[in-house]
């Protein structure tokens, strides 16, 4: 108010009249930019289709080497090239592929006979899904907080502990953690308490089930997005602007939260994105361990008995996931940090 | 009228203004002062020469032949004869371990020179080119990341043969995605900030500018990236021998050495923590260097 008046300019004269505006006009240039990102999926769907086709026929073998258990009669193989449509060229088998994929119709699975690829991801992925969207979660808390923590406390003893964890957390592999796990919390808890208190070994409910596959899943992710705060936080801290508003007797809280970690956020939000699109779709390795009916291990078995459709089915999943999540990166970027322009 | 000048008094004056040292004189005088790094450094040098020297070390009789069978003492722990114990085969594990340092080490190591390459190239050209370059770089990442790299490695490794150089090439090709974003969100937050729009004012060349202020500020978080893709880039050399494709057995490697430890950790659980020991190290190392580095490529921390 009292700026208008020093202008000489009547209320609500230019300047608030922009002011109004400004919101609205990047509310606009965001719904814009998405709308465009999210038609640019398709051609990226397309290419990943092409180049997984493509993979899929230049590599080794072929679907029907491990079927039964035995090697099978060329006329045997001959007819199932002809039920599932391999004996054509394969321009038509692409062409037709992306024809049912436009009517969702991502056809029948090879390793498990008479079922539609369709049917079994929509069965399995829920369970890859929640098991990923938690791990996420905790990958998000405990990575961040460790990382922020340690930055903030360099060189103390939190900092090597956090240090020291995240590097335990690269160099064990997951299956073996899973398998320590296994062993620590079911087998020998067992036996300690009698029975009483352990936790699951195998099986799949979402109760206690969950535990060990969450956090065996969450290890690496989250020693690695400790790592990445720590670092992108140690960056900022020996910013100008950070040294100011500790000179201006800002309280820790503010410095931290307002100065600090929305700076030092852009890297992490870039590893988060990936980082998500590969939980829900699964890990392999926790899938198996721990006997869970998600879609991570179906896609390995896919690719190793060439399930053909299969392998796209899971590959057009993964790259709409990866694709949005790159999506929801490049938007919170502008949220982060408001110099950044969209393109 | 003009005012007597005194004569300044030249010899007071405080000429001691620090020496001047080029750059990279600077950062390696920097660089040896932080203990940590140059412990790191110390620690990968003794790797590489354990590498090259296995060999060697072996033919004088400090250590065993990594692939000789001892059936009789399968799956021992620590002993006189065998300091690390024995594994599944009753090979020497300590042997393994030193020998694997070569497949290890180079995989880990060469693997992270295609990142920074490859990834490192794309993700600044498109953070600081912006605009359709950018767009049309990301949306080729996003293919690059989608398309299942299994079947890439696969194909590419039928094709080349499963020699050391294409499975580091297959695993280089397909991992640089990550870094690419990284580089690229980054440069994308660094090259509004105000000390570049000055270097632009000034007229600095995009290649001064990229050298001189995007590279040493986004140097952090790809230090870390890059020692988190050793130990990644080891166990997926283990997964592509486990499949079949990869190095082929009784050559041992850290990777390998893991796997067919976890495969009888019940029995001896020393067999799966000394190769992962030996990786944690290499990392350790790696991330202490690194750490040394950035620090001494700091412009503010510059003396």
């Amino acid at each position: 108010m009292a700026n208008t008046a020093i202008g000489g300019r009547p209320a609500g004269g230019a300047l608030p009249v922009r002011r109004l505006l400004a919101p609205s006009s990047r509310g606009a240039a965001l719904t814009f930019f998405v709308l465009r990102r999210v038609l640019w999926m398709v051609p990226v769907l397309f290419f990943v289709i092409l180049i997984t086709f493509l993979l899929m026929h230049l590599a080794p073998g072929s679907p029907w080497d491990r079927a039964g258990g035995r090697q099978l009669s060329a006329t045997i193989v001959q007819n199932l090239n002809v039920r599932y449509g391999l004996d054509k060229p394969i321009w038509q088998q692409f062409l037709l592929y992306l024809w049912n994929v436009s009517h969702f119709d991502f056809g029948l699975s090879y390793q498990y006979q008479g079922r539609s690829v369709g049917s079994l991801l929509v069965n399995a992925w829920p369970y890859t899904a929640t098991l990923g969207v938690l791990a996420f979660s905790l990958i998000v808390v405990a990575g961040v907080g460790l990382g922020v923590i340690a930055a903030l406390r360099q060189n103390s003893r939190v900092d090597y502990v956090a240090m020291g964890f995240s590097t335990f957390g690269a160099s064990v592999p997951n299956f073996v953690v899973g398998m320590l796990f296994i062993i620590v919390f079911g087998v020998f808890m067992y036996k300690l308490t009698g029975g009483a208190y352990s936790l699951p070994v195998s099986g799949f409910g979402l109760d206690d089930h969950l535990i060990m596959p969450v956090v065996t899943l969450a290890l690496l992710p989250t020693a690695f997005i400790a790592r990445l705060t720590r670092a992108s936080t140690l960056d900022i801290l020996r910013q100008d602007y950070v040294r100011t508003a500790w000179a201006k007797g800002l309280t820790e809280r503010l410095v931290v939260l307002k100065h600090i970690l929305k700076n030092s956020l852009i890297p992490v939000v870039t590893a988060l994105g990936p980082t998500f699109a590969f939980l829900v779709t699964g890990s392999v390795i926790v899938e198996t361990v721990f006997v869970i009916p998600g879609i991570g291990s179906s896609f390995v078995t896919a690719v190793l008995s060439r399930d053909y459709p299969m392998i796209l089915a899971t590959t057009i999943l993964f790259s709409i996931v990866v694709a949005v999540a790159n999506l929801v990166v490049d938007v919170l970027y502008v949220f982060i940090d408001p110099r950044v322009r969209l393109t | 009228m003009a005012l007597p000048i005194p004569a300044a008094p030249v010899e007071e004056v405080d000429w001691d203004v620090p020496e001047q040292v080029g750059l990279w004189t600077d950062v390696w005088r920097r660089f040896r002062r932080n203990r940590l790094a140059v412990a790191g450094a110390v620690v990968v040098v003794i790797l590489l020469a354990d590498a090259l020297l296995a060999g060697l070390l072996q033919q004088i009789g400090l250590i065993q032949d990594p692939i000789k069978q001892h059936v009789e003492i399968t799956l021992a722990g620590p002993s006189a004869q065998h300091l690390l114990g024995t594994d599944y085969l009753g090979r020497d594990t300590l042997s393994r371990l030193m020998y694997g340092a070569r497949i290890s080490l180079t995989i880990g190591i060469l693997v992270q020179a295609i990142y920074v390459v490859i990834g490192g190239t794309i993700g600044m050209i498109a953070g600081y080119a912006g605009g359709r370059v950018d767009n049309l770089l990301m949306r080729f990442t996003d293919i690059w990341y989608a398309f299942p790299d299994l079947l890439f490695v696969l194909v590419l490794v039928s094709v080349f043969g499963p020699s050391l150089l294409s499975i580091f090439a297959a695993i280089g090709i397909v991992n640089w995605v990550n870094l690419a974003r990284l580089v690229r969100g980054q440069v994308l937050s660094i090259k509004e900030k105000e000390y570049v729009e000055s270097a632009r004012a000034v007229g600095s060349s995009h290649f001064k500018i990229v050298l001189r202020h995007l590279v040493p500020n986004a140097l952090g978080p790809v230090i870390v990236t890059l020692t988190f893709g050793i130990p990644a880039a080891i166990f997926l050399e283990a997964a592509l021998s486990y499949l079949g494709v990869g190095i082929q057995p009784p050559t041992p490697s850290w990777g390998v050495m893991i796997q067919d430890g976890y495969q009888a950790i019940y029995a001896s659980p020393w067999q799966v923590t000394f190769p992962a020991f030996a990786i944690a190290i290499t990392m350790l190392s790696f991330s202490f260097i690194g750490d040394g580095l950035r620090d001494a490529l700091d412009p503010r921390m510059r003396q």
